[in-house]
């Protein structure tokens, strides 16, 4: 349950760049394998945006899906997980998206 | 930084000096719970017939009632822990410039972490310096038996806290101390998650396994064990009683990670522990290790 904590981050991150201004709607990339549940923000995020500038933001929540490149033969393939192996046999794979936790935007008013 | 999860504002990081006594709360971290809005600053009602037209973009000192209509998109692309990873880097900054090895010892509670930094640090004694951050939700239990070993330690109570941030790390480090050209062992909160998440600025990560859990453990919780270079496959004196299969095991930690290395070590018994203090000594930058021969 460490995604109150990360929503307190995500909250503090915000209304340091929106000032005074109220927040109309924050837009978070979260990653599939990043080991972070956007439901769980999603619950935090109401009681963490009391009294802040969010307080009556939309959170928008892009879910990024887990892909990876073959160190050994440089296919792509999907990651349901943040490990997997590739049709060639090989397990080194290099993730290359679904590990994002990024505030990508904010809309304020 | 926030140093809580899952927790209230007055989760009560505390740091105890074991050389001191001194207990000092950490919660001096800025919450950045922001005043409430007045929504004071510069309206301009329209209620004088004047009608305008939102086809256009607005001026951004220019502020209007209709809340949430007309807003003005902000690029961020801000990253989550930012912060947390701008101090982990001072913190390895600090390591560096002063010659030590930190290692951040993860597992989940009760793998016998502090027994086998216990061991380590007895075993190795008379060769490399070796002193300890202690984290724990509460009690100095374990910062006591480290102290016993006569090294230096500082404890860490992350009060409802999960995991030691890099903030609390640089917190530890003044009142540890730590002399140049030596190992700073970070025994992180036993917790197989959220460690995962938080650069403290360590050399490594080193997870440590007990043979008492399951075999499965390294793809149940694939972050901390992909996030981890080495891993510690404890309590080997056990095996003859239990069904571990060490193999798959092992199988199981290189389907998450094919470089991690594993050592099946018995901190009891010290069983194996010569092939983890070799990889130690193999690690520690170059002139701790000539400092540690004189």
């Amino acid at each position: 349950m460490h995604e109150l904590g990360i929503t307190r981050n995500i909250v503090a991150i915000v209304s340091e760049n929106a000032g005074d201004r109220p927040v109309s709607r924050i837009t978070l990339d979260i990653g599939k394998l990043s080991a972070i549940m956007p439901d769980a923000i999603r619950f935090c995020f109401d009681i963490c945006s009391k009294n802040t500038p969010l307080e009556n933001a939309r959170l928008e929540i892009n879910e990024i899906p887990g892909q990876g490149r073959c160190d050994i033969c440089g296919n792509t393939i999907e990651l349901e997980q943040p490990f997997g192996q590739c049709e060639c046999g090989s397990r080194r794979i290099t993730c290359i998206a679904g590990d994002e936790m990024k505030i990508r935007e904010m809309e304020v008013i | 930084m926030c140093t809580t999860c899952g927790c209230s504002d007055d989760a009560r990081a505390k740091l105890t000096n074991m050389e001191t006594g001194d207990v000092v709360l950490m919660d001096e971290h800025s919450h950045h719970h922001h005043h409430e809005h007045n929504h004071s600053h510069d309206h301009h009602h329209h209620d004088d017939g004047h009608t305008h037209s939102h086809a256009h973009d607005h001026p951004h000192d220019h502020a209007h009632t209709h809340a949430g209509m007309h807003g003005t998109a902000i690029s961020l692309e801000a990253d989550i822990l930012a912060k947390n990873d701008k101090l982990a880097e001072r913190n390895r900054g600090w390591f560096e410039g002063r010659n030590i090895l930190a290692l951040n010892l993860v597992s989940s509670p009760g793998s016998g972490k502090t027994t086998l930094l216990e061991r380590t640090i007895r075993d190795l004694s008379s060769d490399i310096p070796i002193n300890v951050i202690e984290g724990d939700q509460e009690t100095v239990n374990d910062a006591q038996r480290i102290k016993d070993t006569g090294c230096r330690v500082v404890q860490i109570n992350t009060g409802t806290g999960c995991h030691l941030e890099a903030d609390m790390l640089a917190r530890g480090l003044k009142d540890l101390q730590p002399p140049l050209n030596s190992v700073v062992m970070i025994e992180n909160v036993g917790n197989l998650v959220c460690p995962a998440l938080f650069d403290l600025g360590e050399h490594c990560k080193v997870a440590i396994l007990s043979v008492t859990e399951g075999e499965d453990k390294p793809v149940k919780y694939p972050h901390m064990f992909s996030a981890a270079k080495v891993m510690l496959l404890n309590k080997a004196d056990l095996l003859p009683h239990l069904d571990f299969n060490v193999d798959q095991c092992i199988d199981y930690a290189r389907q998450v990670n094919p470089d991690i290395a594993v050592f099946i070590v018995s901190a009891k018994t010290g069983e194996g522990m010569t092939e983890w203090y070799d990889w130690l000594r193999t690690n520690i930058p170059a002139t701790s290790k000539e400092e540690a021969i004189v």
